[in-house]
């Protein structure tokens, strides 16, 4: 840096010469915040979504760089939301990216005073059988009566407002037609 | 009402505050004083569970003072309609209507018919014990006659026409009497009636808004039919700016609605079959009528093309298109029967797919003992949440009550993939589907539900495959095989065109549910969905900037049915097709194109004139006059009187919450006569009027949420900004309540019920007033219910203070009110919690049977308890 530009980066003389006379603005601003930049500029792509949290539906854009989420915001072309985003909806970046994210499969045996690590397919498969044995154990057939009933009363689910319609979809369908019918989620409470 | 948008909905709100900029007047009607009162004109304070009383006194005002859009009114409601001779009102039988039965708690409808009808009443237990109401969502309950005149007096004079039913069910809901039961001053009553009156007609429109505050009640239902009523006797309802608004709190609930993880229905709001649909046939007979109007009558078409869509080429004409692969319901299977079952040993395996009962639903303690007389859990979620941990740190661990070495369930835990990690639909609180797409994969273990679904039925069918056992025929014969991306990801962009359909015959997407057909050569996964992948385009991903489109933004995803913004927007114009006032345009007839046309989809057969008369014997949509505007009813016509379609009552009634300090002023019958009680020593009841020993629980309790947390906290309480913002539970109370029991500002105190004691933080504050009720004061204490065990900041579960109680037309339950007690310091701990609460039981005289004495006009001494089923 020569000695003009020296010069030239003091705030006070920034502030004299620059439209900024009060120097609460660029005037004052240092090296380091000028060669600052927001995470969003220079994200590898910016993808379009939804919140998560409650049923407005305020359209939000996730930042990607390198494939990790480097933030969330609102989208302003979106007309429910203008791009605005409640605090929940500004927390999202860190609802997806924090730290509480549980990665692995975890297990609790019978009469177990901790949980235990368990490998994905085990897992998968161990639910698998245990599904066939509780509908086996549940099973009717048909009422006193003699009506058709063709279902168990011996597992059920609850949850899906936090899903996706097509989560729910085959949801729905796989535990019909295992049988299940009850199947239920928060629009209950 | 019941709604504090601005802190539940925020960025909702922006809506409510931009009319209020441009001049429209703002009230808010809610017990406790909160961010959106600070931004209304008015805030009108009222008991909580009062809520028909007050919409009563506003219905009784119009009417009384023939402030009603009459013209719409005549043409557009079912008001001229005559009541069966044999129907007796509350008036007449001290706040029962006819066809009541003691013995079940249940009406049997028949009464309530329109004359000229017979015999289409289907009350009674089973309609009540299924959830019956709740089933016919989309299609509204049967009316046969298709086109045929229904017996009426367009003058609305004749004293059985259900104008005049009205009149008198509603004439002692007087300001006097809203002001003895609300605590509302009847000056502050009459303002909001004014406003509402003069902003509703030809030139206006009033919007109402609802939220969890109304419908967590055991008359949820009721309260929102009394919010219609009104909407509907002043032209609000299918006219821009108006509408009745409810507030959802999931991202999708209304998608997990649409397409219903709930089990008394399938896709489009078809019943599930229960054990009186034998066949295809007799399961269409019952569901729509023969000869009623309007598109449910094409119900058939529906259900096939979804029994297409499960079962594919095994599901032909011949064997009924696999009618027979569906599980029969027979009774009440919801969340809650289900957790009692799991105490009583019936249930083996739980699947919680994204939600935390352990803390979000009512009597948190039930919910945490029934899992822990399982065999297995599988829990998914974001984060480790209270509902997978309870073996391991539950407040019962606490008392004693669950051990872990003694409790056998076995758990397991799946990390589940977040918004970003996954493509998909969520259909947001006004029927929107917006299309999201993946950004990031999810790391180690995480998978989405979409994922653990298909892979969990894969795994299914290839362990049963070449079974014999002709119960794993459905699963055996499932259509099983959607596109995968990736590595084994399922395709939920293929998921989302089968649920919109595809004509079998060229292969294509259907354009909507008017193409699809009953032969089998359409699929369609859920019809109300169908033409949101219209001309092969995901329409729900749709993103065209809010500026550079019209007014109504039909190019942002897509709104169900067919993008209509407003539902029955036909109301929106007058007889003539012409729109009521310039002012409030929205869809009209095009006379020389001889179509309807507008600034929203219009809600009406395209090219049927507005002079359009059906022959007599016409059926479903042809049936359908120009001038009927709710083409989803079985008469057209908007329902002020229900003859079918809710169990308890045709209109509704003001009763006293199930917990309550008073008697009800207005009639013998004290609460909700067909309300779900579970008499069991687990589930105890606080007393109410006639009984005695409420005086113990002398307080009103009520609970709400925060903008920084997000229900059971599973997805708040854990993220450090937001537990930074809001750490600490608390309960709100008034001077007046703090000085009677001695509670200190910011000091300890806790809440007690029958149920159990819960402590918190006292927050003393005038936006908690006492009300005058009866000469005397009543009280009201407010907390929010989002904290658990788990997570960055915890906090008792103040869903464990809260019994198990139901709206008997969906099955929800009174989270919004019960009694309680307040006393400063903190609650005891240990097994000494359980003593302290067993002593307030027997000051009250608490036993199984408290509460479950449900009629309280003929004494009729049933008490409804679980041991009799």
């Amino acid at each position: 840096m020569g000695l003009a530009d020296w010069i030239r980066s003091w705030p006070v003389y920034r502030q004299l010469t620059g439209r900024d006379r009060t120097g609460r603005g660029k005037a004052a601003q240092s090296g380091r915040s000028a060669a600052l930049a927001a995470r969003t500029t220079d994200a590898d792509r910016v993808v379009g979504s939804v919140c998560p949290f409650c049923a407005v539906g305020c359209a939000q854009h996730v930042y990607v760089k390198d494939e990790r989420v480097v933030q969330i915001e609102g989208n302003p072309d979106s007309p429910i939301s203008r791009g605005r985003l409640c605090p929940k909806g500004s927390a999202s970046k860190q609802l997806v990216t924090g730290p509480q994210r549980a990665e692995r499969v975890l297990y609790r045996p019978p009469y177990g005073t901790e949980w235990q690590e368990l490998d994905l397919d085990t897992a998968m498969d161990m639910v698998a059988d245990r599904v066939l044995d509780a509908r086996r154990k549940g099973w009717q057939d048909a009422d006193e009566d003699g009506n058709r009933l063709r279902r168990t009363m011996g597992l059920a689910s609850l949850g899906g407002a936090t899903l996706d319609n097509e989560e729910n979809y085959l949801i729905k369908k796989l535990f019909t037609a295992l049988g299940a019918i009850q199947i239920e989620n928060q629009a209950r409470i | 009402m019941g709604s504090n948008m601005a802190e539940a909905h925020p960025v909702g709100f922006q809506w409510v505050m931009e009319a209020k900029a441009r001049g429209a007047e703002v009230i808010h009607i809610d017990p406790r004083f909160t961010r959106t009162s600070a931004l209304a004109d008015l805030h009108v304070p009222l008991r909580a569970g009062t809520d028909i009383a007050f919409l009563g006194g506003v219905i009784n005002h119009i009417l009384e003072h023939d402030l009603d859009f009459r013209e719409y009114v005549r043409a557009y409601t079912n008001a001229p309609y005559l009541v069966d001779e044999r129907f007796q009102d509350t008036e007449d039988l001290d706040g029962l209507f006819s066809g009541y039965d003691s013995g079940t708690a249940s009406y049997d409808n028949t009464t309530w018919q329109y004359e000229s009808q017979t015999d289409s009443g289907e009350g009674g237990t089973r309609a009540k014990e299924q959830s019956r109401p709740d089933q016919l969502g989309s299609g509204g309950p049967g009316v046969e006659g298709g086109a045929r005149k229904i017996a009426a007096d367009p003058e609305l004079k004749h004293p059985r026409c259900v104008f005049q039913i009205l009149k008198r069910h509603f004439a002692r809901y007087t300001p006097e009497a809203v002001e003895e039961i609300c605590g509302v001053p009847a000056e502050t009553f009459l303002r909001v009636c004014r406003a509402w009156t003069a902003n509703s007609g030809r030139e206006r429109t009033a919007a109402l808004v609802y939220s969890v505050g109304w419908t967590q009640h055991t008359l949820g239902a009721q309260y929102i039919r009394a919010g219609s009523i009104i909407q509907l006797l002043l032209g609000n309802i299918g006219r821009p700016g108006g509408g009745v608004f409810a507030l959802r709190g999931h991202a999708s609930i209304q998608g997990s609605t649409d397409i219903p993880t709930l089990f008394n229905l399938l896709p489009g709001y078809l019943p599930m079959p229960d054990t009186s649909h034998e066949d295809l046939p007799s399961y269409l007979h019952k569901v729509r009528g023969d000869r009623q109007k309007g598109f449910w009558r094409n119900a058939d078409a529906y259900l096939v093309s979804l029994l297409k869509e499960y079962w594919g080429e095994a599901a032909t004409p011949e064997n009924d298109f696999r009618f027979d692969y569906l599980p029969r319901i027979n009774g009440d299977h919801g969340t809650y029967r289900t957790v009692l079952d799991m105490l009583d040993g019936k249930v083996f395996g739980y699947f919680l797919l994204g939600q935390n009962p352990a803390v979000g639903s009512a009597h948190g303690r039930l919910q945490r003992l029934g899992m822990s007389n399982l065999d297995w859990l599988v829990v998914r979620d974001l984060t480790m949440i209270e509902s997978a941990e309870f073996w391991k740190d539950s407040p019962e661990i606490e008392t004693g009550e669950i051990v872990p070495e003694r409790c056998r369930t076995e758990v397991f835990f799946f990390p589940a993939a977040a918004h970003v990690e996954k493509a998909g639909t969520f259909t947001q609180t006004q029927r929107m589907l917006q299309w999201r797409d993946k950004a990031v994969e999810p790391r180690g273990d995480q998978r989405s539900e979409l994922w653990f679904i298909y892979h969990l039925g894969r795994l299914l069918r290839e362990k049963l495959a070449g079974s014999a056992d002709e119960r794993d025929r459905p699963l055996l014969d499932l259509a099983w095989d959607y596109e995968l991306e990736g590595e084994d990801e399922p395709s939920a962009e293929d998921v989302l065109r089968r649920i919109n359909g595809i004509d079998l015959r060229t292969g294509k997407e259907v354009d909507g549910y008017l193409d699809l057909r009953a032969d089998g050569t359409t699929v369609c996964g859920c019809w109300i969905y169908s033409g949101v992948f219209a001309d092969g385009v995901n329409q729900a991903a749709r993103r065209e900037p809010h500026d550079e489109q019209g007014p109504y933004e039909n190019e942002w995803g897509w709104t169900w049915p067919l993008n209509r913004r407003v539902l029955y927007n036909r109301a929106s114009a007058d007889l003539d097709g012409r729109p009521w006032s310039e002012r409030k345009a929205l869809v009209w007839w095009d006379a020389e194109r001889g179509e309807w046309t507008g600034h929203d989809v219009p809600d009406f057969e395209k090219n049927k004139p507005p002079d359009y008369r059906p022959a007599d014997d016409a059926v479903g949509p042809a049936a359908l006059s120009g001038d009927d505007p709710f083409v989803m009813q079985a008469d057209g016509k908007g329902w002020l009187f229900a003859p079918n379609g809710v169990v308890d009552g045709p209109l509704p009634t003001h009763y006293e919450p199930h917990e309550s300090p008073v008697r009800n002023r207005l009639y013998a019958q004290q609460g909700n006569p067909a309300r779900k009680v579970f008499g069991r020593a687990e589930n105890p009841s606080n007393p109410s009027p006639p009984e005695r020993g409420g005086e113990v629980f002398p307080y009103v309790f009520t609970t709400a949420r925060l903008t920084e947390h997000h229900t059971a906290g599973g997805m708040s309480r854990q993220l450090p900004y937001l537990s930074e913002l809001q750490p600490e539970l608390f309960m709100e109370v008034s001077p007046r309540l703090a000085a009677e029991r001695g509670l200190t500002h910011l000091g300890w105190a806790h809440v007690i019920t029958s149920r159990t004691a819960v402590d918190a933080r006292v927050f003393v504050t005038d936006r908690m007033r006492p009300l005058r009720l009866e000469g005397r004061e009543v009280h009201q204490v407010w907390m929010p219910y989002h904290w658990g065990h788990t997570g960055l900041v915890d906090g008792d579960v103040v869903n464990d203070l809260i019994g198990v109680v139901l709206d008997p037309n969906v099955f929800i339950q009174e989270t919004k009110v019960a009694t309680c007690d307040v006393r400063p310091g903190r609650r005891p701990r240990g097994p000494a919690l359980l003593d302290y609460v067993a002593g307030y039981r027997q000051r009250a005289g608490v036993t199984p049977e408290t509460g479950t004495r449900i009629d309280t006009v003929t004494r009729h001494d049933t008490a409804h308890l679980e041991e009799d089923r």
